[in-house]
């Protein structure tokens, strides 16, 4: 479904990416893992087309997407939840739910869709008319990856999603991503909390300084020597 | 204090606020640009000035009725701003706050430059279908001209207010200004939002230019002064706040009339400067404004 051929990319003079290559298949939750500043953020943005890659290429359902601007590729059906959530604090909750759908053409459809996120967020009804600059960090991350549904996405990325939030909150957020992916949405999931990844992943991408260091099935990680040293601490 | 005083007073406040709306158009508009922006728009004065003379062509050179010349001058308007924004101001969008000034500031005097020579420096009278005439209201005597102002002024505000709170379009620009890149991502265009901005920002300083013209007449430099108390409101009222830039226009109205009544004509030319440095050294986030965070 979604496919990085060589990709290298950064800001300015610093490349942070360097010959990228991966690939998420349909239907799949697929976690991206790395330590802070290994380019985990810099894919996503990259895919989402918010930076432009300097050389390599990214596919989507086998079309190019990297040269298109962002809005063409949330069309496309790639939603991109940032790290650090970024809501629209001075909006309200229903507004930033709403322009989650602002790129939709069936307008008809919407009603449904805010439906189906209240259903797996029930505390984003009660707070619908609330600013979202007022909910705690776990519901501002909920109303992160609604926004994002809000764009009936095929695929959908997350930026650490656990950042910041009590344990109890991660855990009842990373149901939530097992069951939005059971219903049809792939994943490509940024964290940097391996264990938690492993978990829900289906399969994993190392990422170490920039490059693809280590790729496989996620239980095959889990054993791994290597990945348990430095990423899952036992 | 006698009741003659205190009506005396009263008057003040209603001419004041007449004027305080159409400080508060522009600075409104003002507000518009800088908070999707972070540009400080100093030629806002100016294409207000540029766009009212281009409804007095409309007006008395064709003869177009008032109401369609008041139309096409608003679309005008709006595609002055828009273009503007595209051809002008988006390719210094990276660049430091100077140059951008100075772009704004080039704006200024190339419409006012434009305008002279076209038009002239000779001040022309503006029709309004308002003209003379007072009404009594509680014992007050209220220019009809006033009211006719205010008027329009408030509900061109009750509009703008509507349109941004109510329409996703107007949600949208609300969501560039607050958060660019989570724009992006959810699939707003940034850019074509930033243009509209400009756009709208545009209608309303024609908006107020043709309301001002009729009572202090259409010439180049018609704008300057009021510009300079738009200035005053918005940061009086808080750069980031549409309600405090309206707030703000109005105060900075009703305070200019009464320092000229009260105390001395002469000082209401420093009272706008005053009034920016007393903000910006007590509270720079204005009265209803919040502190400014630096998008990144």
């Amino acid at each position: 479904m979604l496919r990085l051929e060589g990709v290298s990319a950064g800001y300015g003079r610093i490349q942070v990416l360097r010959d990228v290559s991966l690939e998420v298949s349909a239907g799949s939750i697929v976690a991206l893992l790395g330590a802070n500043g290994a380019g985990k953020t810099t894919t996503l943005r990259v895919i989402s087309g918010l930076i432009r890659p300097l050389s390599g290429a990214v596919y989507f359902d086998d079309r190019r997407i990297d040269r298109l601007p962002p809005e063409a590729i949330v069309r496309l059906g790639v939603a991109h939840v940032p790290e650090g959530r970024q809501v629209f604090a001075e909006l309200t909750v229903g507004e930033n739910l709403i322009l989650g759908a602002y790129c939709r053409r069936d307008r008809r459809r919407i009603p449904a869709d805010l439906e189906r996120v209240f259903e797996l967020f029930p505390v984003l009804r009660e707070r619908r008319k609330q600013l979202a600059g007022t909910l705690s960090g776990g519901e501002q991350q909920m109303l992160a990856i609604g926004r994002a549904l809000m764009a009936r996405p095929r695929l959908l990325l997350l930026d650490e999603p656990s950042l910041g939030l009590a344990p109890m909150v991660v855990r009842e957020i990373f149901r939530t991503i097992r069951q939005i992916n059971a219903d049809g949405t792939t994943v490509l999931l940024v964290e940097q909390d391996a264990n938690l990844a492993l978990q829900v992943a289906h399969a994993a991408y190392v990422l170490q300084t920039g490059q693809v260091v280590l790729a496989g099935p996620a239980a095959e990680l889990r054993r791994n020597e290597a990945i348990r040293k430095s990423y899952l601490g036992y | 204090m006698t009741e003659g005083q205190l009506l005396s007073l009263a008057q003040q406040v209603v001419s004041g606020l007449s004027a305080g709306s159409i400080y508060a158009l522009l600075a409104l508009a003002l507000v518009l640009i800088y908070q999707s922006t972070d540009v400080v728009n100093f030629a806002q004065g100016e294409m207000a000035m540029f766009t009212t003379f281009i409804a007095y062509t409309l007006l008395t050179w064709y003869g177009v009725p008032f109401l369609p010349a008041v139309a096409l001058t608003l679309v005008f308007a709006f595609l002055l701003g828009y273009l503007v924004e595209r051809v002008v101001v988006r390719p210094v969008e990276e660049a430091p706050v100077l140059s951008v000034v100075i772009v704004t500031l080039g704006l200024y005097s190339i419409f006012n430059s434009v305008a002279g020579w076209v038009w002239g420096y000779v001040p022309k009278g503006f029709p309004s279908p308002i003209s003379g005439g007072t009404v009594w209201f509680l014992g007050l005597t209220v220019g009809l001209l006033d009211l006719w102002i205010l008027g329009c002024g408030l509900v061109i505000m009750v509009l703008l207010h509507l349109f941004l709170r109510r329409t996703t379009l107007g949600t949208a620009m609300r969501a560039v200004a607050h958060n660019r890149t989570a724009a992006r991502l959810v699939g707003i265009p940034v850019g074509r939002m930033l243009s509209l901005g400009w756009g709208f920002s545009a209608m309303l300083g024609a908006i107020a230019g043709m309301l001002a013209a009729p009572k202090i007449f259409l010439e180049p430099n018609m704008m300057a002064g009021v510009l300079l108390y738009a200035f005053a409101g918005a940061v009086l009222g808080g750069l980031s706040s549409p309600f405090g830039a309206i707030a703000g226009g109005l105060l900075v109205g009703v305070i200019e009339n009464l320092l000229g009544a009260l105390v001395a004509t002469e000082l209401k030319s420093g009272l706008a400067f005053f009034m920016i440095l007393a903000m910006l050294v007590v509270r720079p986030q204005g009265l209803f404004g919040t502190v400014h965070r630096r998008k990144v």
